[in-house]
């Protein structure tokens, strides 16, 4: 059994997806992204980024977590979403459950108010599945439970490790 | 909190370098970035004042390899040590794996290393996180300083539990690899 402490299986996977593509096709976007806010990149749909798209999820997840601090020593819970204006292309950030973020980049195109609804529904949506997946990982079925992370895989990760890190 | 993603044939994990400020959690990183290969290697992040002091983090991503048809690949950050950025040293603890203590081994650094050591308990506490139940190491840094305490001094102030240990003159690179290396398997291993 993968001790990690989350996955995202398959079919929650062409979920996520899907609804991120109907998403990104209703608002009018150019990309849009699930990011967890340990900033990992778990997904991605639209014109292919001209970034590093591992910098970039691991600054939205900072950024979004930096202004939560903020939030709460104002005295609010949370800011539960960050807009960030540029002069050609614009960052719409939102939460999720479970630590969860989804991110929609957008230029002129269309306009702050459309991403802002569109959004509002992708939210519930994402978040139902990523509800689901979180109570998956807690009963696995049988395919899913045989160990990824074994002790072969870590032997094979280990060389890996030695041979990346020799001096 | 690593992630395993089966779709795209992920596994991805969250390594911190913590400790006080100038003790050498950045040239840590500097160090792996330039040392090793480009097809290994993400974009370095660094967020920092014009001093080069790191105001958020740094942050770089490295690929193991793949292994079972999964990519393996390690998050690395380093937290700003200076003691008024705690904020930013909580919030970058988030999903930690693993953790790199590097201490300087300055002797005139060794309250700076006890409060800090100290600010991390606290910091992972707030992530209902437990030092003794993540994958630890301690790097004894800058061992070519003249007045650096002997690491036996070291280890009774810093290291009672006897966790995993590694004298490094990180500037010069020595130790960094053997550090990152200790940890990365330790990571691995609470995964299995």
């Amino acid at each position: 059994m993968v001790k990690a402490d989350w996955s995202i299986f398959e079919e929650d996977y062409w979920a996520i997806n899907s609804i991120l593509s109907d998403l990104l096709k209703s608002s009018n976007s150019r990309s849009t992204l699930l990011i967890d806010r340990t900033g990992q990149l778990i997904s991605k749909v639209g014109m292919p980024p001209d970034f590093d798209m591992m910098s970039f999820a691991s600054l939205c997840a900072a950024d979004f977590e930096a202004n939560n601090q903020l939030a709460q020593l104002i005295g609010e819970k949370d800011f539960s979403t960050l807009y960030h204006q540029g002069a050609e292309e614009s960052m719409y950030l939102s939460k999720i459950v479970r630590d969860v973020i989804l991110v929609v980049l957008f230029d002129k195109s269309t306009t702050l108010g459309l991403v802002r609804l569109r959004v509002k529904r992708a939210v519930g949506e994402l978040s139902t599945i990523v509800e689901s997946l979180f109570e998956k990982l807690e009963y696995r079925n049988e395919e899913y439970d045989k160990p990824l992370v074994d002790d072969e895989f870590t032997k094979e990760i280990e060389a890996e490790i030695d041979s990346l890190f020799a001096d | 909190m690593s992630l395993i993603n089966y779709s795209s044939r992920e596994i991805n994990c969250k390594i911190v370098y913590y400790g006080p400020g100038l003790g050498g959690k950045t040239t840590n990183i500097q160090y792996v970035y330039d040392k090793v290969s480009p097809d290994t290697k993400g974009k370095l992040v660094t967020l920092a004042t014009e001093m080069d002091r790191t105001l958020f983090f740094d942050f770089l991503p490295l690929e193991l390899g793949t292994v079972k048809g999964f990519k393996t690949r390690f998050h690395l950050y380093t937290v700003p040590g200076q003691v008024y950025y705690n904020a930013s040293r909580k919030l970058i603890l988030r999903g930690v794996d693993g953790i790199v203590f590097v201490a300087d081994s300055d002797e005139n650094r060794i309250d700076a290393n006890i409060e800090c050591l100290y600010n991390l308990h606290e910091n992972l506490a707030e992530h209902n996180l437990k030092l003794e139940e993540l994958p630890f190491v301690i790097q004894w840094n800058k061992r070519d300083l003249p007045n650096a305490l002997p690491v036996e001094n070291l280890q009774e102030e810093l290291n009672p539990e006897k966790h995993a240990a590694f004298e490094a003159i990180a500037v010069k690179g020595q130790g960094v690899f053997e550090t990152l290396k200790q940890v990365s398997k330790m990571v691995l291993h609470k995964l299995n």
